[in-house]
Formats: structure tokens, C-alpha cells, sequence
């Protein structure tokens, strides 16, 4: 009864909104500058038709999201193991901690000219000596200079959870292991990795979040022929609107499920720590 | 009776956040023998706690030393074993595997380990929620669980650091009875750090009073009632009384209070 009350609540939100959208499309009555409605769920119900001649919006959607992941992985598997000996080495922290903090303020974007200059358009393809066939078309879409720009985004959340991680564990805890006869990868292991997962794991959450956020500035760049943040700049420059606010709902409606898969983990995983206060 | 741990001339001094060096314990001098229940009471901060991290091994003393069976303790030994103040009990794992957690780390087969476990979570009257998490136990049900635990790898020094601080009163009392009991049934050799003096005197074969900051050991007083002791008994409220105002003199004179 309650859930269902807050179902409407929440709906209602969402119709208030396009109630207004619709209004404010009619008055401008100008679909380049507001699209209506219509027009871009229109784009929504057909999700495999083929846009401007750049490919329909699930394919552009899972290359998008093929290339986030790959730049999230490779964030995730070095922040993870880099947070958790700065968590609990202060050696370690004292030789990271300054110069890494040198370079989180500066945002992904900002890297987009050097990170041209040293990577250029090469890709995936390259590594793999692939220059042509359908292999390449596939490989071609990796292109090192977005993986890198989606790694800085991904990297600094993830790195700071894990530090946190570590370092609130229960210092109690880890006497008990070394008073049982712990070695430092028993403690590592079965002490201080599942006490600091559930923070890693709201710190990937929020970096997978960064990623893809981050992924429409790396699609901007030179060389990329296809993806969501493609789509949308391309067709913006076609004045094709409607295609932009599809676009846009798209990214949202993804990020969004990332989201709530990730909530769910939490919550399944990490009920001991919930229900521990 | 023979001894099973040495403590000679251990001192320890800590240096504070600002920079200021405390002296936590001063050329401590103290025998243990095998199967004697030792309490250790003090004022607070008087090192009571820094002498049982010495033996467990967890610090190193800045001189002196302490023995075990004539070998030097510097780093955690299996024979020594721990419960800590504050709930140790790992939340992440169920009740079973925190008992199983030291069994682990000495590379026991699964079966073996679930067998040892059961035993002593039996011992403790813990047996029926070894499938229950931490959340779901109560504060006395979480430091039999620790207590378990620490029991699980068969030490033969059960060192105690405060076990029962965090519970109420009622609690207390019950605890104090079933660690007696676990004492007789396991016959191991218990130092536990209190600072309940009725804990103490209700427990201990022998009472240890330490002095203020730096603590030292004042006297060693031999309790000689039998168990079970009766808290009306006129010689237990002697003894408590007589200890209280020892420690009195001894947190007065430090002007710490």
C-alpha cells in the first residue's frame, strides 16, 4: 500500500514533466529547437532503425557501452589493488597520495588535446595488427584516446572508496587476525577486502557513473564514427533534435539501469552492513 | 605450580599525536602460572591494556621482556590467544566462520574446521545460532562467539582485554558465571584486564593492582575463596573494598580524576 503510494508519487513527477515538455513544444512550435513529445518517442519505439546513415540507436548505444566498460575495467583493476596498499600502507600513501591529488582536480575533458597528441586515432585495431575486414570495423571503435579519457573518470572514484575502504576498517579486526596467526595476504584477503568491499563497491558505482558521463566528451573526439555521444553531436549538427533528446534519453536510461544493477549488488551482498548499525 | 608466562622489567612508552612521549608501563614484573586465573585491575590508562597487547604479541615492549614456556613472545604465538573489548566478531561472516577464522589460517580442511568449531561453539552455548550473522546476536551472544573463537585454535593463554565492558550489568553477571565455568571445563590459563574490582575479586585466583600513570604493579593479592563465590560473603566485600581504596589512593595521588 505505502510502495504503491510512493509508485504514483514518483510517476506523477515524471508526467508533471512531460505535461510541461509537451506545453513548452507547442508554444515554441519549433521542432529544432524543442521536438515534441511524440517525435522523439516516436525515435524511442524504433530503437534499431538506422539515423542519419550512422546506425540506429542500439547499436550506437552498445558500442557506447562496450567502450565505457572497457575504460572502466582497466580503471577499476588498477584503482582497486593501488587503493587498498594506500589504505594500508602509509608508505605507499605517502608516495602516491600527493602527486595523484595533483591530477584529480583536472577534468577528463581537459586531457582530450594531449591525449590526441599521443594516441591520435589509433585503436584496438592497432594492437591487434587488424587493418581491415570485419574484425577492424568492430576493434576500430576502441580507440585508446576515449578508453583513456573514460579511465580518468573512472579512476579517482574508485581509488578514493578504496582507500576509505581500508582504512575504517575495525583496527579490532585486524588484531584478531594476527592474534589467530594471520599473514598479511590472510589479513588482506579475509580481513580487509570483504570489510572495505562494500565501499569499493559504491565507489565503482559512482565511477561507472563518471564513465559514462564522461563517454559523450571521448565520443566528441576526432576519429569516432560511431557511439551515443557521436550520434548526438552529429545530429545536432543536422539539426536533427529529435535525434539529440532521443540520444540524450538513451545515455540517462543506461546510466540509470547501471545504477540500479549495481544498487541491487549492494544490497544483497552487503546486508550485514546495513543491518550492523 | 609451573610458570607459564614471564614478565620481566617490561616497560612501554608511547608518543602522542603531539609529539608528547607517555610512559604506559614501567618495569612490570609479573609470573603466571599454567592454569591460573589472573585478573589485572588499574585506573584507567595505566597500562593495564598495553601489558596484554605485550603478551599477545600485537606490541613489542621498548625493554624487558616476556616469556612463554621460557621463549621470548614477540609476535603473535599460537599457544596465546585473545578477546578484545569492543566486538570483534567479524560482521560479514556468519557465526560458524568467525569461530572458523583462526583454523583458517593455520590451513585446516573445511571439516575439520566446521568439527573444532562446533565443539567450542557448543561449549559456549552457541551451537544453535552458528548459521545466525553478528547483526542478529545480542552484545553477551557476540563475546561468546569471540570467545569461541579465540578458543577454537587451543591456546593455552586465554588473554582477555576487558571482555565484558560493553554489556549491561545483568549481562555482565551471567558472562562472569559461564567464563568460570568455560575455565574449569577448557583448563586453560585466563588473564583478563578489568575495571570491574567485583569482576575481579569474583573471578581471580589472583588480583593484580597496577598504580596510575606509568603504570606499574603495585601489589599481587592472592583471593583465596572458593568458587563459587558468593558476592554477600563478608571477606569479598573486604577484599573489594580494600582494593577500591587502593586504587583510590592511586588515582588521587595521580590527580587524575
Amino acid at each position: 500500500m505505502h510502495n504503491h503510494y510512493h509508485r504514483v508519487l514518483s510517476l506523477a513527477t515524471v508526467l508533471a514533466f512531460l505535461a510541461l515538455w509537451s506545453w513548452a513544444a507547442m508554444v515554441v512550435g519549433n521542432k529544432v529547437i524543442l521536438p515534441t513529445v511524440s517525435e522523439v518517442a516516436d525515435l524511442l519505439s524504433r530503437p534499431t532503425e538506422d539515423l542519419l546513415s550512422m546506425g540506429s540507436l542500439l547499436t550506437n548505444i552498445t558500442v557506447s557501452l562496450l567502450r565505457v566498460l572497457l575504460g572502466y575495467m582497466v580503471a577499476v583493476i588498477i584503482a582497486i589493488p593501488l587503493g587498498v596498499a594506500m589504505g594500508y600502507y602509509s608508505a605507499v600513501h605517502t608516495m602516491f597520495g600527493d602527486f595523484l591529488n595533483l591530477f584529480r582536480p583536472i577534468p577528463p575533458l581537459a586531457w582530450v588535446p594531449l591525449v590526441m597528441a599521443w594516441f591520435g586515432i589509433a585503436s584496438l585495431a592497432d594492437l591487434f595488427g587488424v587493418d581491415r575486414g570485419l574484425w577492424f570495423i568492430y576493434l576500430n571503435n576502441f580507440k585508446y584516446s576515449m578508453v583513456f579519457i573514460i579511465f580518468i573518470g573512472a579512476f579517482y572514484p574508485v581509488l578514493t572508496s578504496s582507500i576509505h575502504g581500508v582504512r575504517n576498517v575495525n583496527r579490532v579486526f585486524i588484531d584478531t587476525a594476527r592474534v589467530l596467526g594471520a599473514g598479511e595476504f590472510d589479513i588482506f584477503r579475509k580481513i580487509l577486502l570483504p570489510a572495505a568491499l562494500p565501499s569499493m563497491v559504491n565507489g565503482m558505482r559512482i565511477g561507472l557513473g563518471v564513465a559514462w558521463m564522461c563517454l559523450v566528451s571521448a565520443e566528441m573526439l576526432p576519429g569516432s564514427i560511431s557511439g551515443v555521444g557521436y550520434l548526438i553531436t552529429h545530429a545536432y549538427t543536422m539539426a536533427s533534435t529529435d535525434i539529440v533528446v532521443a540520444g540524450m534519453f538513451t545515455i540517462g536510461l543506461t546510466g540509470a539501469i547501471m545504477d540500479w544493477l549495481f544498487r541491487r549488488i549492494e544490497r544483497r551482498c552487503f546486508s550485514w552492513q546495513r543491518l550492523a548499525r | 605450580m609451573n610458570q607459564i608466562v614471564h614478565i620481566n622489567d617490561v616497560s612501554k612508552s608511547f608518543v602522542t599525536e603531539r609529539g608528547l612521549a607517555v610512559s604506559a608501563l614501567e618495569k612490570a614484573n609479573l609470573e603466571i602460572y599454567r592454569g591460573e586465573f589472573v585478573c589485572i585491575v588499574g585506573p584507567s590508562g595505566c597500562g593495564k591494556s598495553t601489558l596484554l597487547r605485550i603478551i599477545s604479541g600485537l606490541e613489542r615492549s621498548d625493554t624487558g621482556q616476556t616469556t612463554y614456556n621460557d621463549r621470548r613472545l614477540e609476535q603473535p604465538h599460537r599457544d596465546v590467544g585473545m578477546v578484545f573489548q569492543e566486538y570483534s566478531v567479524l560482521p560479514w561472516r556468519t557465526v560458524l566462520d568467525n569461530v572458523c577464522l583462526g583454523l583458517e589460517f593455520l590451513r585446516e580442511k573445511k571439516a575439520t574446521r566446521v568439527e573444532i568449531a562446533m565443539h567450542y561453539l557448543g561449549l559456549v552455548g552457541m551451537a544453535r545460532f552458528a548459521e545466525a550473522f553478528p547483526y542478529e546476536l545480542s552484545g553477551g551472544m557476540r563475546q561468546r562467539v569471540a570467545i569461541a573463537r579465540a578458543l577454537a585454535t587451543d591456546p593455552q593463554v586465554l588473554l582477555m582485554d576487558e571482555p565484558f565492558g560493553a554489556l549491561d550489568a545483568h549481562t555482565r553477571i551471567l558472562m562472569q558465571k559461564e567464563l568460570l565455568r568455560i575455565w574449569r571445563e577448557t583448563q586453560k590459563t585466563v588473564i583478563l584486564v578489568t575495571h570491574s574490582v567485583d569482576e575481579a575479586v569474583y573471578l581471580a585466583d589472583r588480583i593484580v593492582v597496577m598504580t596510575a600513570r606509568p603504570g606499574k604493579i603495585r601489589e599481587v593479592i592472592d583471593v583465596g575463596l572458593e568458587h563459587p563465590r558468593d558476592r554477600s560473603n563478608p571477606k569479598y566485600a573486604r577484599m573489594t573494598a580494600r582494593i577500591l581504596d587502593t586504587l583510590e589512593e592511586e588515582v588521587v595521588a595521580a590527580g587524575e580524576f
